[in-house]
């Protein structure tokens, strides 16, 4: 078989504010699979995006078998028969329509020219031929809201390569997948491989990496590390490339007081993403959960506050056992979650700084009856705007008009005017600027020398390290490792967070 | 040239916003200047109190979709209540010779039901609120015409046995629909939502609720349990305002409380702009009715026939709603 070699030469990507890509170089051929990892943020999607036509101001030159070729939209992309499959699959499907109408969308949407009326039977049959070409087997008929994840994923590949397919990226498709679905999805890659298509496969997960992909290529911080084949190279050594530089002196220096147990969690489970959890935490200690997007963090988050469903397991709190049936409950025993997605559930976007501040702790701020004492509630956010410097003209301006940090901190900031025992940050410096994350470190270090417990799940690792004083590393829903700070470094946390490890 | 272009543009939108703050209470002067000219009686004291009488029940029913508004919900169903509560509450006095204690709760209870329901089923059973109020809407208007057996409850009325029902309504509650006591009652009905919205804890998490329920939830409020209160409120207010209607008439009519529901959720939704409120609140509401009595009042005065009403109502509402969600743009 005569294969096309596909090749990307010193790609930049700029967005605002940020230099995405810098000058990387990739290449890669029809018939084999290829891996493309890097840490968060190290530019692996936007790289393929660029590939996939989603962007169109890059500079840098694709070509295809040594000939230049344009790609400025995903039209022109799929004309070249490179196809992309991203790991949000509910974006791309149409959930009324049946199997083969999602899988024939491109055809019946782009191809169709003058014709008025579709050709079901063609559809139909064009469909079965290609769910029957990587052996899935789907009625055509079945709608798409009825699928599993997984099966989403197939229809997506299946329209992929219903088209001309030479390239097919797959971003992420294992993330949310058992492992069982993984195996399956794995099996039609290589059926795709022996039909010589290319497939290039961006995932955190390096054991399924290793058994299934020929040649990786890692990249850190928007620039091409390496490219090797798979078989001259190790897990450690994969793991090495991919570590970002240092945060260095970002973190507080502090010398931990920890106290007595404060709390203790026991095998908590939602039935879904969080298998089985099992940790502690004390006073004045700040416990790092480490673990790669998709590892469970957030739903073990969410779960220990009350906020998931089906939850099953043992939450302790200085001894008392705890049943929280809602985040209603958890606050009322103590506890505080400063939530990954800021926006839509840390702030209240449409409400002014002094509402954010005292919404967490309304009885604070009360005459009697329940009426609102506007005027200490005002007080309030006036001293919290000065003590977390929160950059705002005022507490009387609306939250959304305020900078991703400065909303973070006032997320962070209702839980200090609530005075809680358990702070439980998730990925609290998510879109954040270094200045605000400067400052969130240092509330955070803040309190655990007030003597509370601390969790800070986060899938940046330099962070992980440099804040936390003992370390739970999540992979799969489980906890696979329980660690002290100095006992460790990013290497081995990023080892067991990508499931390696685990034979030691 | 390119300067003059942006202070107009400047004007012009300073001009709008002001148009979205005060436009409702301009509209209201210029209509009250208008018909004072068409008509020297329109401010007349008695048709003053006229108007202030007509959009009392209009009013009351609005503020309870208010508080269904602020948490973000719609309550399409309190028609139907008011029309539940009506038949309730008369037939209490007619059919069952009950003091007017006694009715008055029972239409109440009835109307609580409702809003129960309505509150199980948009909650726990997650059905969209406008789908789920719309399927409590018929429900209720089918059981109210099923309880009163298509008929018209009155005094004196015939019994399906061929007797004169015996019941009278109590001299107590036929004065509440008289004025002034169906005006005080619309205003301290305003006068204590607006408080409860505005000054307490309670209507602070209502608007919090309404406007991000995951970040109020993982905030600590009870989302759920204010959500139900909201319905079982609205449930209420509708069920009042059945209630004065039937002191009003003295009878119970077939689905006597329908009309209702359309001028409510108009003046709820003019209510949203009034002193650029931006979200649901018990004045702006009021302002709303108002708005709507004094084009109805000064509309009839001017002998436009009652059937074109609805034109006039309908293109105020989408007006309303227009410079609401232009605004939100």
């Amino acid at each position: 078989m005569e294969r096309t070699v596909i090749e990307m030469k010193k790609i930049t990507i700029e967005f605002p504010g940020v230099r995405a890509l810098d000058q990387v170089d990739f290449k890669t051929e029809t018939g084999v699979s290829h891996a493309l990892i890097g840490a968060n943020g190290a530019g692996k999607s936007t790289l393929m995006k660029v590939l996939a036509g989603a962007y169109s101001h890059y500079t840098g030159d694709i070509f295809i078998n040594g000939e230049k070729v344009a790609i400025r939209s995903p039209k022109d992309a799929q004309d070249l028969g490179i196809q992309i499959v991203y790991q949000e699959v509910d974006t791309a499907l149409i959930p009324y329509l049946s199997v083969a109408e999602n899988i024939m969308l491109n055809e019946t949407v782009s191809d169709l020219g003058k014709k008025q009326f579709v050709d079901w039977k063609h559809i139909y049959r064009r469909a079965k031929e290609v769910l029957d070409s990587i052996h899935v087997n789907l009625s055509p008929k079945k709608l798409v809201s009825e699928l599993s994840l997984s099966q989403k994923q197939m229809i997506l590949i299946a329209r992929a390569i219903s088209r001309d397919c030479k390239l097919l990226v797959l971003d992420e498709p294992t993330a949310p997948l058992s492992l069982t679905e993984t195996d399956e999805l794995f099996r039609i890659v290589r059926d795709l491989i022996s039909r010589n298509v290319g497939v290039v496969f961006i995932s955190h997960r390096l054991p399924e990496l290793f058994d299934n992909c020929d040649e990786i290529t890692i990249m850190k911080n928007g620039k091409f590390v390496i490219k090797e084949q798979i078989a001259d190279t190790h897990v450690n050594q994969v793991v090495e490339h991919m570590l970002g530089q240092k945060l260095g002196d970002q973190f507080p220096d502090r010398v931990a007081n920890i106290g007595e147990l404060s709390l203790q969690v026991d095998n908590l489970n939602d039935q879904e993403s969080v298998n089985g959890v099992t940790l502690h935490t004390k006073k004045g200690e700040i416990v790092g959960i480490a673990g790669l997007v998709g590892a469970g963090k957030t739903e073990f988050c969410k779960a220990l506050f009350g906020e998931s469903k089906k939850v099953e397991g043992k939450i302790t709190l200085n001894g008392k056992t705890l049943k929280l049936k809602s985040p209603y409950d958890a606050v009322k025993e103590g506890m505080a979650l400063v939530p990954e997605e800021r926006r839509k559930e840390g702030v209240l976007v449409e409400e002014t700084v002094t509402v954010n501040f005292s919404v967490a702790s309304m009885n604070n701020f009360l005459k009697v009856f329940s009426f609102l004492d506007f005027k200490s509630e005002a007080l309030k956010a006036q001293e919290m705007i000065r003590k977390l410097d929160v950059k705002t003209p005022s507490e009387k301006t609306i939250v959304e008009n305020l900078s991703g940090g400065n909303q973070q901190k006032i997320a962070i900031g209702k839980w200090l005017v609530a005075d809680a025992q358990v702070y439980i940050f998730d990925e609290p410096t998510k879109g954040v600027d270094v200045g605000a994350k400067k400052d969130i470190f240092k509330l955070i270090t803040e309190l655990a020398d007030k003597g509370k417990s601390v969790i800070y799940a986060s899938s940046e690792l330099a962070e992980i390290m440099g804040i936390s004083d003992r370390i739970y590393v999540m992979y799969d829903g489980k906890i696979v490792k329980e660690v002290m700070k100095k006992e460790t470094d990013e290497e081995m946390l990023l080892l067991y967070s990508t499931g390696g490890g685990a034979s030691e | 040239m390119s300067k003059t272009n942006t202070s107009v543009a400047k004007t012009e939108f300073d001009f709008f916003d002001f148009l979205y703050r005060y436009g409702t209470l301009i509209l209201i002067v210029v209509l009250i200047v208008f018909f004072a000219l068409m008509n020297p009686n329109f401010l007349s004291t008695g048709n003053i109190i006229n108007i202030l009488r007509a959009i009392s029940i209009v009013t009351i029913i609005a503020v309870g979709i208010t508080i269904s508004l602020s948490v973000n919900g719609f309550d399409l169903s309190v028609g139907s209540v008011a029309s539940l509560s009506n038949a309730v509450v008369i037939s209490m006095f007619v059919w069952y010779q009950q003091p007017a204690l006694i009715a008055i709760s029972a239409g109440i209870l009835a109307a609580l039901a409702v809003g129960a329901f309505n509150a199980f089923m948009i909650v726990k059973v997650k059905i969209p609120d406008l789908l789920m109020t719309l399927a409590t809407m018929f429900i209720i208007q089918g059981v109210a015409l099923t309880y009163t057996r298509g008929a018209t409850i009155s005094q004196n009325m015939i019994m399906s046995d061929g007797t004169y029902a015996e019941g009278q309504i109590t001299p107590f509650f036929a004065t509440l629909g008289q004025v002034p006591w169906i005006i005080i009652i619309m205003a301290v009905t305003v006068l204590v939502v607006h408080i409860f919205l505005t000054y307490t804890k309670h209507g602070r998490y209502m608007y919090v609720i309404g406007g991000n329920k995951e970040a109020a939830r993982l905030s600590g409020i009870p989302v759920n349990k204010y959500k139900v209160a909201a319905y079982l409120l609205s449930a209420t207010f509708a069920a009042i305002g059945g209630m004065i209607l039937a002191s009003r008439v003295m009878t119970a009519e077939i689905n006597a409380g329908g009309p209702y529901l359309m001028d409510a959720v108009a003046a709820a939704f003019i209510g949203f702009a009034v002193l650029g409120a931006g979200k649901p609140n018990a004045f702006g509401t009021f302002i709303g009715a108002v708005l709507i009595g004094i084009l109805a009042n000064g509309l009839i005065m001017m002998s436009v026939p009652y059937y074109a009403m609805d034109i006039v109502k309908g293109t105020v509402l989408a007006l309303a709603l227009a410079l609401t969600y232009y605004k939100n743009k």
